[in-house]
């Protein structure tokens, strides 16, 4: 248990470590494509320090509640990072129905946002709130379809209840075994989980972190309000959501190695990074009215998985 | 069981003494009384039976049995599990939408309403509701839900000075009425079948036509007052139109009756036990149909009781899912599924009457501060109302199935229930019980933008309208039972395991489902699971105080600027462009509308610069405009064609009897 309780922090530690690197790497892979030099690697780490370093602008019209929101999402994301195997090492907290309470954790934190970008009164945060709101709420049953995938295909496996319940299980490697021997079906399942992770992490095609009008926003823009310290939680937070569902594809595809599997889970999760980048550089943002059609594409990929691996 | 009986003649007797102010002249001397006495008869009355309740070393099975004086029936009660966990929502809602409706019926003015006649019917809702939970009798059982269907009718009937209101009540009226029209037929079905006035002894000698009949009959009456689509329709009528401590109450405990009634039914019908498949797989569509059609017609709504209605319409349909699941479970013999279908649908009634229950006391607290639950014309009170504002975001929260709150505990046993039809023996019970995984979670997805919508409309940003502006506000002294509400909330979901416990104690009570393979593990399992979500619940709360500590002190020194909001570059920003409930749901809207029926208008001047326009936003219950009102005036164009015959003309009346008579007595000749 020992050895295992601690490889499982020191990954952990790695990944709160590592993860604001993710968005260095996006960002260096987009500059290339374009033919730039880019900003340094270590530039989020660099916002992270300065940012923490300063004072804060609130609104008047706000609450007290504004100021709790980017602490409680990254609580509550931390939480449900802690939930997931990491490195091949299976959750010290894994239990029945744990992918449920990871999900809705995140839920915790999206709400909380949510909320603190209505308590502000402007029509832009608003806006954002309203959309962040409705593609979340269209990606939920995405989601839930793909964990269902695997927890039937575990409990076929012959897995018991508890473990087949689990992200430990679905995620820990052994769903890689299961398309590694044959279930050629199931490799859909990470496409679906890195269509996901471009929609909750608001990336392009569904919303440009980058964009300069606020009208065509959507995560900036319900965070426009933030300065200081509380910047600084939201942008980590924002980095161990991408860490969270970097980890989510990467558990997908990475077989159970032993004690060095590690390593090839953090070089995926670094390769989905510059896959993200790859599809930034090559495609524009949608329009807000297409994206409904993007997640309808993710969802009908999650149910035909579902439906092919029930006919066998 | 002297606790129970003695709580039961507290409600009746205190129900009779609210007779004598209501018949006094109105002045403030006579409505004080009735408050009083309501107050104290229903706080005796619920105290006793929350005794009678959790009273330690009690039977499973507590019953009591006397002659009721009529030639047949009997008064005859009994407490098992089910009813213990039916019955704790009605004393306990009971009670503190009681000590609510108190402390805001002091404002009202004797002339306009009868506090007497108020608490008349609210004691003796309270009492039906208690009998109907508890009768084993079916005359008795007839005769409360009587009972427990009139009073609200009165309750609802509050304000009755309103057009709306009286035609609200009216639809609740008749709703109640064709449920019981249908329960009529059901129990004198029931008791020609089997013989027996016995409410409590499972049915053995049933043909397969007649069991069949029976559960149909049961699905109509019970589903009526659960709410169960399509007869949901007056729920969105009757709670907006209610006094909100009434409609907390209806919403967190009375429709539950008809819940109550489905589960007694299934049990009582089931051959051995054992549920036929076709019953679960009808229950189970028929809440995945409710809760869908209810979540989204509640985002359509801007009025937040309205709003709430539909929800729990929603709410009921997700218990009544679990319900279905543990039935599919039961009649395959899959332990795992019977235990946590049955379990998550009780616990989802205990979890919805907390939240409801809050969140409707909160609407009628925002009612009374502003004079309106119109989301468009609130806005900012969470500055006026702090205390107000913590405990419906409690609420919104819980009812979002948000860890660390109760609403999520119910989520999670109901979905591992459904998620284990993986197990089951076919190809399409398998896809169906998934898919309804993924319907039940994409629901909860729904709740969660509906409920921040609701609470960022009336409570954040800025004042939309002069309602919002001109608040009457109230201390914490007016609404501590919110408060203890919203602790329940915290409560019930960071004690979930007990919850569990004993609700899968009256699961198994129900159906014999503990030889079931996977009943025993579900238990072990379940147990463990939500121990832990617990565990990391209170961890994610402690973080997040220490963390938000530690941003306090170190901002502490460098101090917190204020300026306005970034509007953009727009030099300010006005309330009137503040975004609305309509355009916070437009992005789903987009997509769904045509499922949440909502109508969109739009009139403007013409010309290149219209001084005039206006965007209407609705969202009319279809099946009451398009199915239910053409029905009923069908039904009334055939009354008032059958009026040839009645004019009131006493000589023509006579010659019906004589025509009548002489048709007798030629008949008895042929």
């Amino acid at each position: 248990m020992n050895t295992a309780f601690f490889s499982y922090l020191a990954n952990l530690a790695l990944a709160l470590l590592l993860a604001p690197l993710l968005f260095g790497v996006i960002n260096r892979v987009k500059a290339k494509v374009a033919g730039r030099h880019g900003k340094p690697l270590l530039q989020t780490y660099y916002d992270l320090a300065k940012l923490f370093r300063k004072s804060e602008v609130i609104s008047p019209t706000t609450g007290l509640f504004f100021q709790l929101a980017p602490a409680l999402q990254l609580v509550a994301i931390l939480a449900a990072l802690c939930l997931l195997p990491l490195g091949g090492n299976a959750s010290p907290l894994a239990f029945a129905g744990d992918f449920l309470l990871a999900a809705y954790l995140l839920g915790l934190g999206r709400f909380a946002m949510i909320v603190a970008a209505l308590e502000t009164g402007s029509s832009f945060e608003g806006m954002g709130a309203s959309r962040e709101a409705a593609f979340s709420a269209l990606a939920e049953p995405i989601f839930f379809l793909a964990i269902s995938v695997l927890t039937s295909l575990h409990l076929d496996l012959g897995e018991t209840h508890d473990w087949a319940f689990s992200l430990s299980l679905l995620f820990g490697g052994q769903s890689a075994g299961a398309w590694l021997s044959g279930k050629f079906e199931l490799l859909l399942l990470p496409i679906v989980f890195f269509l996901l992770l471009l929609v909750e992490n608001s990336r392009i095609p569904v919303d440009d972190p980058t964009t300069h009008l606020e009208l065509t926003m959507i995560h900036e823009v319900m965070i426009l309000d933030h300065s200081g310290p509380n910047l600084a939680l939201i942008l980590y937070a924002s980095a161990l959501k991408l860490w969270f569902f970097a980890s989510l594809v990467a558990g997908l595809l990475v077989p159970d190695l032993g004690a060095m599997g590690f390593l090839l889970w953090i070089a995926v999760i670094f390769l989905v990074a510059c896959a993200i980048g790859l599809v930034e550089s090559s495609m524009a943002r949608l329009r807000l009215k297409r994206v409904t059609t993007f997640l309808g594409g993710a969802c009908a990929m999650a149910a035909l998985v579902l439906i092919f691996s029930q006919m066998r | 069981m002297p606790f129970f009986l003695a709580a039961l003649g507290i409600f009746a007797l205190s129900a009779l003494a609210c007779l004598v102010p209501s018949l006094l002249r109105p002045s403030k001397q006579s409505a004080h009384l009735a408050n009083v006495l309501g107050l104290l008869g229903t706080l005796a009355g619920s105290v006793c039976g929350l005794l009678a309740l959790f009273w330690p070393g009690q039977p499973p099975l507590a019953s009591f049995q006397a002659q009721l004086g009529l030639p047949f029936g009997t008064f005859s009660l009994a407490l098992d599990g089910t009813s213990r966990i039916f019955l704790v929502p009605v004393f306990g809602l009971g009670l503190l939408c009681a000590i609510q409706g108190f402390l805001s019926l002091r404002h009202e003015r004797p002339s306009q309403h009868n506090l007497g006649v108020h608490w008349l019917f609210y004691l003796l809702l309270l009492l039906g509701l208690t009998l109907v939970l508890s009768a084993r009798d079916i005359v008795l059982f007839l005769i409360s839900w009587e009972i427990m269907s009139l009073a609200p009718f009165f309750l609802i009937d509050f304000n009755d000075s309103d057009s709306r209101v009286r035609d609200a009540s009216w639809v609740y009226l008749v709703a109640a009425h064709l449920g019981a029209v249908a329960l009529l037929a059901f129990f004198v079905l029931f008791w020609q079948c089997t013989g027996s006035l016995s409410w409590q002894t499972p049915v053995t000698n049933l043909t397969e036509t007649q069991r069949t009949l029976l559960f149909v009959l049961a699905l109509a009456g019970f589903g009526a007052k659960a709410g169960l689509a399509p007869m949901h329709i007056w729920l969105p009528e009757a709670h907006p139109a209610a006094p909100s401590h009434v409609s907390a109450l209806l919403s967190g405990a009375m429709i539950n009756a008809g819940l109550y009634g489905i589960i007694r039914t299934v049990s009582l019908l089931s051959p051995k036990g054992i549920p036929p498949e076709w019953w679960g797989w009808l229950i189970l569509l028929l809440g995945l149909g409710t809760a869908l059609m209810g979540i989204l017609k509640a985002l359509a709504q801007s009025n937040v009781k309205r709003l709430l209605a539909y929800s729990s319409v929603e709410n009921m349909g997700i218990m009544t899912m679990g319900l279905g699941c543990a039935m599919i479970g039961q009649s395959l013999g899959n332990g795992w599924m019977a235990l946590a279908g049955l379990a998550a649908c009780l616990m989802h009634m205990l979890n919805h009457a907390t939240f409801k229950g809050l969140l409707f006391l909160a609407a009628g607290e925002v009612l009374h501060a502003t004079g309106t639950v119109n989301m468009a014309q609130l806005g900012g009170l969470a500055k006026k109302m702090p205390v107000l504002a913590a405990c419906f975001a409690t609420g919104c929260a819980a009812i979002a199935c948000l860890p660390p709150f109760n609403g999520f505990t119910g989520e999670l046993t109901l979905a591992l229930s459904l998620l284990d039809g993986s197990s089951l023996a076919s190809t399409e019970r398998q896809m169906a019980l998934l898919l309804s995984f993924a319907a039940l979670c994409a629901i909860s997805g729904l709740a969660l933008t509906l409920y921040a919508k609701a609470y960022g409309m009336v409570f954040l940003g800025s004042a939309r309208s002069g309602f919002a502006e001109n608040v009457h506000q109230k201390s914490w002294h007016g609404i501590w039972p919110l408060m203890v509400l919203a602790l329940g909330c915290l409560a019930l979901g960071l004690l979930a395991r007990f919850v569990f416990l004993g609700t899968g104690m009256a699961a198994a009570e129900l159906f014999p489902m503990q030889t079931l393979t996977g009943f025993s593990q579900a238990r072990t399992s379940l147990d463990q699971s939500l121990t832990t979500v617990a565990a990391i619940s209170g961890c994610v709360l402690l973080a997040t105080a220490l963390l938000v500590a530690l941003r306090k002190h170190t901002l502490h020194r460098r101090g917190i600027r204020f300026m306005p909001t970034w509007a953009c570059g727009y030099q300010r920003g006005t309330s009137r462009i503040e975004y609305t409930d309509a355009s916070f749901t437009e992005p789903l809207a987009r997509v769904l509308s045509p499922l949440m029926g909502q109508k969109v208008s739009i009139s403007q001047e013409p010309g290149l610069f219209p001084r005039y326009s206006q965007l209407l936003v609705k969202a009319p219950d279809r099946l009451r405009r398009y199915v239910y009102g053409p029905l009923f005036a069908a039904i009334e164009s055939v009354c008032n064609a059958l009026k040839i015959f009645q004019h009131g003309k006493i000589h023509l009346y006579i010659l019906y009897i004589l025509a009548t008579v002489v048709g007798l007595l030629i008949w008895g000749l042929v």
